[in-house]
């Protein structure tokens, strides 16, 4: 469909640095990368003349030309294999799923071949899978997917999911230069949120996979997540301090390996840990957080660790539902009330 | 029928006991009143007879556990192969199972009602204690904790790693988290007080907020703490028993509590000593007990502490509660601690009756023997160091009383006394030390000093009816 569509203008080379939101912070990276390395390449559906689903890649085919922006037919099978034959090639490709919902059509090669390259053969993939994820836009049940969970028990994988532009761009910059095959998660939410904008600095920099971050240091409780869930903690956390409770927040940023600890040195301070997330509950990222928790910081406890999570069911397309479906700033906030009176 | 065994209730307050023997073994047949098990309470330590006969098919608990009281404890006559899973090291391994699963048919006794206990203890000496309390089977099976009741008691892992390493007993810190539990705040809030943790004393004490320990004047200002020490390469290092552990405590608390004076008094038994000679023989051959210095001094003390009755009363509060009974504890010895067994109504018993009933106490506290009515509701205390050879000491008050007295040495020393005509001459004469120790925050010392003078004035008169 949208190959058809014909480009009015070409669109500006971005700035080094500068005012950007999410979305742009990953372009920037992209960018920057493939003038910085030849062997970078982009490849997906969309990713080309029409600048991807969400113009992530916009303007890189009139920057590096079709052999370097590659616009793949409809088959998620064929962009996972054909960016890891080029991987093991010695290329770098950064390979785009339009939505992270379609991640599961090239799920065999993703699980099979390229989690098991480094460990079966010593050879590493430097492939990074990259896509739009996450609900509350309205997208129904078929492009509003968080898919960690699918690939958490899957070793051989990184995962990362950015909730600031700064880190949009130091994680991309790092996925892409990592020798091993990086899932990188978008949340669509938060590509054009404008409390999102920030000043990127001019200088290369690169934000260290397996490293979370303190988004709001507090010692009453800890809130550990990640993606758009971190905007909800930081919402609550804010109406919370009200009450003159201070919360805490840990954006993971990388969902494996999981940043133990900074996770444990967080909830070793504050001694009560809420996990939140945005897939649904059952099997999801939080139960493994949790377990940490159990395992090395039992004597740290002092209160039984609660998750927040998605119901069990499919993301809901109506909007009313798609916001029940959703852990609100509401549940968040009874949630922490709740536990700092335990 | 299979019976259960429970932790029996040694008293009101008690509210749960320590397995310190088991006297049967798992298959091991018992008859009915036969010794069962020993325990050690808050209270009294004492052997507990099996409720009915039976064969022991189960011990749940083993010897050191501590048990809430009306726990089952023991099964007789139960379903051996349920048992065999849960019975811990003190059981026989289980037998192996036969082809036919029933138990053991009970003995004939056992399928009648149960006679009910005798209602009025005979009279004289071998009483026991009360029969463990029966739990039929069939009742529905006993609570889990729910998880407020944990919540209380465990608080959490956080809180009791603190508690851990600041030796602080959770239990008697009120909470201000769900289910009142002590949580993080309230431990370290409590902590950095300084406060040393409310002891509890046998009758229910309320317990404090960490608010209110904070505001606790006293204790709450410096409480130093030996730090633990570390013992040496040939020491050896022992638990502290039930027992000792309630005395440590019990101690402590008195010190902490009343404000202790002790003031002391010779005074001549002579009159008394002979008295005692003349009638030994005839009393123990009358009575069937001995005639010692002790029925003498308690009945004077009865006298006293009716004309004082300040000595015979308690202190709650901002208020003075003055005890209708004059209950007489008497410490006694035992090679592996102390007791005070209590006799009850000491002023309507005569001089035998006093004779009678100490030394029937004093012996069934070296047998362990002793009811748990028997150490509780005491007014008043003597002790005697003075069997040992003491002149006197500064005894320590026995809350929640006022007083104390404490009976040195009874020896022959030489005297100056003065004739009739007026001319002083040495003579050689009983003696003895009595020393009061008392609360000198309701008792003032003139009250003491006419209490003892009192006290001294009967016992040198020496006229007693025997």
């Amino acid at each position: 469909m949208s190959t058809a569509v014909k480009k009015e203008h070409k669109s500006a080379r971005p700035e080094r640095g500068g005012q950007a939101t999410l979305v742009e912070a990953i372009r920037q990276g992209i960018w920057e990368e493939m003038e910085r390395d030849p062997d970078v390449f982009v490849i997906g559906e969309d990713v080309g003349a029409y600048g991807g689903a969400f113009k992530v890649t916009d303007g890189l085919i009139d920057e590096f030309g079709k052999e370097r922006v590659i616009d793949t037919p409809i088959s998620e099978g064929a962009i996972v294999g054909a960016a890891c034959g080029a991987a093991l090639m010695g290329m770098r490709p950064v390979a785009e799923f339009q939505f992270i919902d379609f991640i599961s059509a090239g799920f065999d090669l993703l699980t099979n071949y390229a989690a098991k390259c480094r460990y079966r053969w010593g050879a590493g993939l430097p492939v990074v899978f990259r896509g739009p994820c996450g609900s509350g836009v309205r997208s129904g049940p078929f492009h509003s997917l968080n898919a960690e969970a699918f690939f958490l028990n899957t070793a051989g994988l990184k995962i990362v999911e950015p909730s600031s532009a700064y880190d949009a761009k130091g994680l991309i910059k790092a996925a892409i230069r990592d020798p091993d095959p990086v899932l990188y998660f978008e949340h669509k939410k938060l590509y054009r949120l404008p409390r999102l904008r920030e000043e990127l600095p001019a200088d290369d920099y690169i934000v260290e996979i397996g490293k979370s971050r303190v988004a709001r240091a507090g010692r009453d409780l800890s809130i550990i997540t990640f993606g758009a869930m971190v905007l909800t903690a930081l919402d609550a956390a804010e109406e919370l301090e009200k009450e003159g409770l201070d919360v805490e927040v840990i954006d993971l940023r990388t969902l494996a390996p999981l940043d133990r600890p900074g996770i444990l040195a967080s909830v070793k301070k504050t001694n009560r840990a809420i996990v939140l997330h945005e897939a649904s509950r059952t099997g999801g990222i939080g139960g493994e957080i949790t377990a940490i928790l159990a395992e090395e910081a039992f004597e740290w406890l002092d209160a039984p660790v609660v998750r927040i999570a998605s119901i069990d069911t499919p993301v809901p397309y109506s909007p009313p539902l798609e916001d029940y479906y959703l852990p609100q700033i509401k549940d968040v906030v009874d949630a922490a009330r709740k536990l700092a009176a335990y | 029928m299979s019976t259960e065994v429970v932790m029996p209730q040694m008293g009101e307050s008690i509210a749960e006991g320590t397995i310190t023997k088991w006297l049967k073994k798992v298959g091991e047949h018992v008859d009915r009143d036969e010794p069962l098990f020993e325990i050690s309470t808050d209270k009294v330590d004492a052997e507990i007879p099996s409720p009915a006969a039976g064969t022991l098919t189960e011990v749940r608990f083993k010897e050191g556990d501590t048990v809430e009281v009306n726990t089952v404890v023991a099964v007789l006559d139960g379903n051996q192969s349920s048992a065999a899973p849960s019975a811990p090291s003190v059981s026989e391994p289980a037998p192996p199972p036969k082809s036919e699963p029933a138990p053991p048919p009970p003995p004939p006794v056992e399928t009648k009602p149960e006679p009910p206990p005798s209602p009025a203890p005979a009279p004289p000496p071998p009483a026991q204690a009360p029969p463990a309390p029966v739990a039929e089977t069939k009742p529905e099976p006993k609570a889990e904790p729910t998880a407020a009741d944990l919540r209380k008691t465990k608080s959490s892992p956080l809180v009791r790693k603190i508690a851990k390493e600041h030796n602080v007993d959770i239990s008697r810190l009120e909470g201000t988290g769900m289910s009142g539990r002590v949580t993080k705040n309230d431990i370290l809030s409590f902590i950095e007080s300084g406060a040393a943790p409310p002891a509890r004393p046998a009758e229910e004490a309320p317990r404090l907020t960490p608010a209110q320990a904070q505001q606790a004047p006293g204790p709450a200002v410096s409480e130093p703490t030996v730090p633990p020490l570390k013992p040496q390469v040939g020491d050896r290092v022992e638990a502290m028993s039930v027992m000792r552990k309630k005395i440590a405590e019990h101690m402590v608390l008195s010190r902490r509590t009343s404000a202790h004076v002790t003031t002391v008094y010779e005074i001549d038994m002579t009159r008394v000593a002979k008295l005692r000679e003349k009638h030994r023989d005839a009393f123990y051959q009358r009575t069937g007990t001995k005639l010692t210095f002790m029925p003498f001094i308690f009945e004077v003390v009865n006298k006293a502490l009716r004309k004082f009755p300040i000595f015979n009363a308690q202190v709650s509060g901002d208020q003075i509660i003055y005890k209708q009974d004059i209950n007489l504890g008497m410490a006694v010895a035992l090679d592996w601690g102390l007791i005070v067994p209590v006799v009850k109504r000491a002023d309507d018993l005569s001089i035998s009756g006093l004779a009678r009933a100490a030394n029937d106490l004093a012996d069934r506290a070296r047998t362990k023997q002793l009811k748990p009515d028997e150490v509780t509701g005491g007014t008043f205390t003597i002790t005697n160091p003075g069997v040992f050879g003491g002149l006197f000491g500064t005894p320590i008050i026995n809350q929640p009383q006022l007083a104390i007295l404490g009976v040195g040495k009874i020896e022959k020393r030489p005297k100056v006394l003065t004739s009739a005509d007026g001319d002083d001459f040495l003579a050689i004469r009983w003696m003895a030390y009595f020393a009061l120790s008392f609360d000198h925050r309701v008792i003032d010392g003139a009250d003491a000093e006419r209490f003892l003078a009192f006290v001294k004035d009967q016992l040198e008169e020496g006229d007693f009816s025997l």
